[in-house]
């Protein structure tokens, strides 16, 4: 089947069987190889894009469902001059990575609830919940919640947010 | 695993869908949110011949309240205010959350129940819809369907029929809905100002199902419970209106509000009905009959005082 995706703002056009997921489509056929698949079955998250702005599971998705729509992935954060978005800075900073492999769907994840609502990023319990659809491994979550923090406060910062 | 190979239809209309999974020689899905019917597939659990994506079918994202409805509503009673909210099968989770999505005490609650569905990322894509007609035992709308008198409207290439939630339900994934027919409409009669919700849920963890979950909605009057309603989920093979327990209530002095309350207290008696002779729990890992009964004593105890707490702060008139 013949479907166009937007990945990253660039229009890509695909032939894919309707039966592949979104996730692997963006793995093999686009070669984005940072949207990484864990449990395959919407538990861990390390899959998240966002589709339309929105963020879900890349695993529990067909790719045809994406026909004509937008998808942003990690790669798709850092801005034209390569300088990593703000929560990429955070997370580093923060030391919220050990392994890494949780870390592209937490930033996505982050990065739509923050998108949506700014205040997302504001106060512990409002964070805690943001990050309850992710399962993280190494970090213990506290630096992943500090840096989500940091990386709220920098964007509300910035001129015109 | 990847899913089975399939054939994919998008239609643009209730009509073009309704012919797709008419057709007898495939066996068809509906693909509405997808995020239990994608990791059955995954799992080759499911692996029908055809799969009708929903998702380009204008109108089924509507959310509205109707005066009186188009038909179908009913026991309307104590609880009822004439008012239908009507829900397409489009509309995620996630818009209950958004406050003011739906008015008053029924919008409380489904703001409420919408929070324990899974995760953010899923309740952006699952469908109220999509989960009654998956009709899984520990799905929370199915709980709130049963115990508000949804009704569910099955549209079909011959035409439509309603069907109320309380016959709707027939077993674990195993509903009324014919393979033929398309779910695309719910409707419930809305809560009158002035009544009280709660919802109550245990599960492990943030990802996993419910163990048990409970709905309450509950009229008082001077301190009497003038009608209850609570719904179960997880408590049977299928979703419960606890009839038995709401019937304990009718009538009942609740007393002062406070703390837990005691034995003997119409909340924690219609606790003990519900968990002994409304439920019916089948045995799962991590959670065998015998604790799912306690939980469910446990939580429509709290979530009957949780909403009778709620119905004094909101004085009847004064809602929203």
């Amino acid at each position: 089947m013949k479907i166009t995706l937007t990945v990253n703002g660039d229009d890509v056009a695909l032939d894919v069987e309707p039966r592949r997921i979104l996730a692997d489509v963006l793995r093999e056929d686009c070669r984005l190889t940072g949207t990484h698949l864990g449990c395959e079955q919407g538990v861990c998250g390390a899959c998240t894009v966002l589709v339309d702005g929105e963020a879900v599971r890349s695993c529990l998705m067909l790719a045809v469902q994406c026909d004509g729509r937008s998808v942003r992935t990690v790669e798709g954060l850092s801005g034209a001059d390569g300088e990593p978005h703000p929560l990429q800075l955070a997370f580093s900073a923060e030391h919220a990575l050990q392994c890494g492999f949780c870390t592209p769907g937490f930033l996505m994840a982050a990065v739509a609830a923050l998108e949506a609502d700014p205040g997302a990023g504001a106060g512990d319990e409002r964070v805690r919940a943001l990050v309850e659809s992710n399962l993280c491994r190494c970090t213990g979550y506290e630096p992943i919640r500090r840096a989500i923090t940091r990386a709220a406060a920098r964007l509300a910062a910035r001129p015109g947010a | 695993m990847k899913p089975v190979p399939f054939d994919y239809v998008a239609p643009r209309t209730v009509r073009q869908a309704v012919e797709a999974l008419g057709d007898p020689s495939r066996e068809a899905r509906v693909l509405a949110g997808g995020q239990s019917l994608i990791m059955e597939m995954r799992l080759r659990r499911a692996t029908p011949r055809l799969v009708v994506d929903i998702n380009r079918v204008g109108g089924l994202g509507r959310l509205t309240v109707s005066a009186q409805g188009t038909g179908g509503a009913q026991e309307t009673g104590a609880h009822g205010t004439g008012g239908v909210l009507e829900v397409g099968a489009l509309v995620r989770h996630a818009a209950f959350e958004r406050p003011g999505a739906v008015p008053g005490p029924l919008g409380r609650l489904f703001a409420l129940a919408a929070a324990e569905i899974a995760h953010p990322p899923i309740r952006a894509r699952g469908t109220m819809a999509g989960s009654l007609a998956w009709a899984h035992p520990a799905s929370e709308w199915c709980a709130l369907a049963v115990a508000l008198d949804a009704v569910l409207v099955l549209d079909a290439v011959d035409g439509a029929r309603a069907v109320a939630a309380r016959d709707f339900f027939l077993g674990p994934h195993l509903t009324a809905r014919e393979a033929r027919e398309l779910l695309t409409l719910v409707r419930f009669p809305l809560l009158a100002d002035g009544t009280g919700v709660a919802f109550a849920e245990h599960r492990r963890t943030c990802f996993s199902f419910a163990q048990v979950a409970v709905a309450a909605a509950v009229t008082l009057r001077d301190g009497v419970v003038e009608d209850a309603r609570i719904g179960l989920a997880n408590c049977a093979d299928r979703p419960v209106r606890a009839r038995l327990a709401e019937r304990s209530l009718i009538g009942a002095e609740i007393g002062p509000p406070g703390a837990r309350p005691a034995a003997g207290h119409p909340f924690a008696r219609a606790g003990a009905v519900a968990a002994e002779r409304d439920a019916g729990p089948v045995p799962e890992p991590y959670a065998d009959p015998d604790y799912r009964r306690h939980v469910a004593a446990v939580l429509v105890r709290r979530a009957l005082r949780e909403a009778a707490a709620d119905a004094e702060r909101r004085p009847e008139g004064v809602d929203r």
